[in-house]
């Protein structure tokens, strides 16, 4: 039966050669689709662990909101640490980190380094501020509403909303990848029955004496189903042989270099671990749609 | 053996059915002649006795089984006892004439051993021992049809139809193999045989069922191609008008 499919293939070899194109690229795109909604759900999983509410409170400066151009007083920042440690906002936080202007400033030098920038920064510039870190940060809003009125408060903010553009690029990028995957798949599909029959009508003949004789169904569209899965097969390893490279090449090559360490990347086993996926869908879709399109021969 | 019970056949778009309201019943080990002239209903009888078609009315009953009641994939299992000649042969034109009677064999799962032991014996049969591993286009057409009821009978089905086995042959040729099919049927096996060569059937002298538009017009015992009972025409019986 095994050389009958491979009869079969090398019959007629152009179209299965447009058939194993057709699903390497279009299971190179699932392939890309599956691996940056692993991305995204990575990145989301680091993020959230770190995601915290910064409340910033006025410095001399601040004018506008609830600031008046002098720094918060002790009272006023007394009256929010308060409010975060108590019922019914307590719930939510997980931990709440003073920091005054000093450390502020402190923390702004390591990040800024030898900017020339940081030697006009005095402390009076900056206003002290309360790290709350949430048992979910999903919450952040809670805290942000309650906070916000606040005298002496000069700014709330959830650190996730600054990540957000990203994430809503990744996922434009990762459903125009769907996209493509779906129309080609829906190509690769129609390919692989009109192969298929024209395979089946180049053997009309022995499948007549074979219907007519009583071959059993079976019998008949074995070699059929088994030629479109071998075409399929091929393609389908091509394409996870395609994502490793890009994994390996792309985003560890080059954009790992760019930006530095690659633990919030996906890795070479995060493709790895796709490729069973790919040729499963690749062997079941070209299963189906051989069957499908043997059918015809198989009335009685 | 085979059974009709008021079966009409219509296909769709035409007015006057293949067949109307025919009922008739071949007994097991007969040797039976479908007669009449082209469209009168022959191949559409061998096509229903193989469940190619259904009936639009009434029922079939081959070996047994009635044909409306069996599944549509119990139908290669049915017709595995069932061989068919035709007048073109249909062999598979890139396989030798062994080969050609193996696929038979194979397709329907038999073992190695036995193909080995029954195509030649098959071969055998029909006069071709010497010849299994010619190609089809290396022999004459009387050899052709010997290798296509060699292909049909190797299975030792219970029935063989035939349909215009002979249409593609001059009478010598014909003879031969009409002798051929006779030492089948005196094995055992059911014939039944479409065929407009009127020197066959006149020579064998065997039940004839003769079909018009559709209607069964005459069954005889022991008939020739035009009926010897009522005499029409009677100076033309035995003339071998094919």
């Amino acid at each position: 039966m095994l050389k009958e499919a491979f009869a079969g293939l090398s019959k007629n070899a152009s179209m299965v050669v447009s058939v194993v194109l057709v699903t390497f690229i279009s299971l190179t795109f699932v392939g890309v689709a599956m691996l940056l909604q692993g991305q995204i759900n990575a990145m989301r999983d680091y993020w959230d662990d770190r995601a915290q509410v910064v409340i910033t409170f006025c410095s001399s400066i601040d004018e506008g909101g609830n600031c008046i151009g002098e720094a918060a007083t002790d009272e006023q920042i007394a009256a929010v640490r308060t409010k975060l440690a108590t019922p019914p906002l307590d719930a939510y936080v997980e931990s709440a980190e003073y920091l005054t202007s000093v450390q502020v400033l402190q923390n702004t030098k390591e990040v800024l380094g030898d900017n020339p920038v940081v030697s006009f920064l005095t402390p009076d510039l900056i206003g002290a501020s309360v790290r709350v870190t949430l048992d979910d940060p999903a919450e952040a809003d809670v805290v942000v509403e309650s906070i916000s009125g606040f005298d002496g408060v000069f700014a709330v903010d959830d650190t996730r909303k600054f990540l957000e553009p990203i994430f809503g690029m990744l996922n434009a990028a990762s459903a125009a990848a769907i996209g493509v995957a779906v129309l080609m798949l829906v190509a690769a599909v129609l390919l692989i029955g009109t192969t298929i029959r024209l395979s089946a009508f180049s053997r009309r003949r022995e499948l007549g004496i074979m219907r007519l004789v009583g071959a059993s169904n079976s019998f008949i569209e074995t070699p059929f189903v088994l030629e479109g899965v071998i075409a399929s097969l091929i393609g389908s390893l091509l394409a996870g042989g395609a994502l490793i490279a890009i994994v390996q090449f792309f985003v560890k090559g080059s954009l790992g270099a760019e930006l530095g360490g690659t633990g919030l990347l996906v890795g070479v086993w995060d493709a790895v671990a796709v490729v069973p996926v790919l040729v499963g869908i690749g062997v079941l879709l070209a299963a189906i749609s051989a069957s499908v399109a043997i059918k015809r021969y198989l009335r009685v | 053996m085979i059974r009709f019970e008021n079966v009409t056949k219509s296909y769709p778009g035409t007015t006057r059915p293949a067949l109307g309201d025919v009922s008739v019943e071949i007994q097991k080990g007969e040797f039976v002649f479908l007669v009449g002239a082209s469209g009168s209903g022959k191949s559409s009888m061998l096509r229903l006795i193989l469940k190619e078609e259904k009936p639009t009315r009434g029922q079939i009953y081959v070996l047994g089984k009635k044909l409306s009641a069996l599944p549509n994939r119990k139908v290669p299992y049915f017709r595995r006892s069932i061989g068919v000649v035709f007048q073109d042969f249909r062999l598979l034109p890139g396989r030798t004439v062994y080969d050609n009677v193996a696929f038979t064999l194979q397709v329907i799962g038999k073992s190695r051993g036995f193909i080995q032991e029954a195509v030649p014996d098959a071969l055998k049969m029909v006069g071709l021992a010497g010849k299994a591993n010619r190609m089809p286009h290396e022999l004459s057409g009387g050899e052709q049809q010997r290798v296509a009821i060699a292909r049909a009978v190797v299975n030792k089905p219970a029935i063989l139809l035939a349909d215009e086995p002979t249409g593609n042959l001059d009478p010598e040729t014909a003879q031969g193999i009409m002798a051929l099919l006779e030492r089948i049927n005196l094995g055992g096996t059911t014939i039944v045989m479409a065929t407009h060569a009127q020197d066959v059937v006149d020579r064998m002298q065997r039940r004839v069922i003769e079909l018009m538009t559709g209607r069964i017009v005459r069954d005889e015992r022991q008939g020739g191609y035009v009926t010897q009972a009522l005499p029409i025409l009677p100076e033309l019986g035995g003339l071998g008008a094919s």
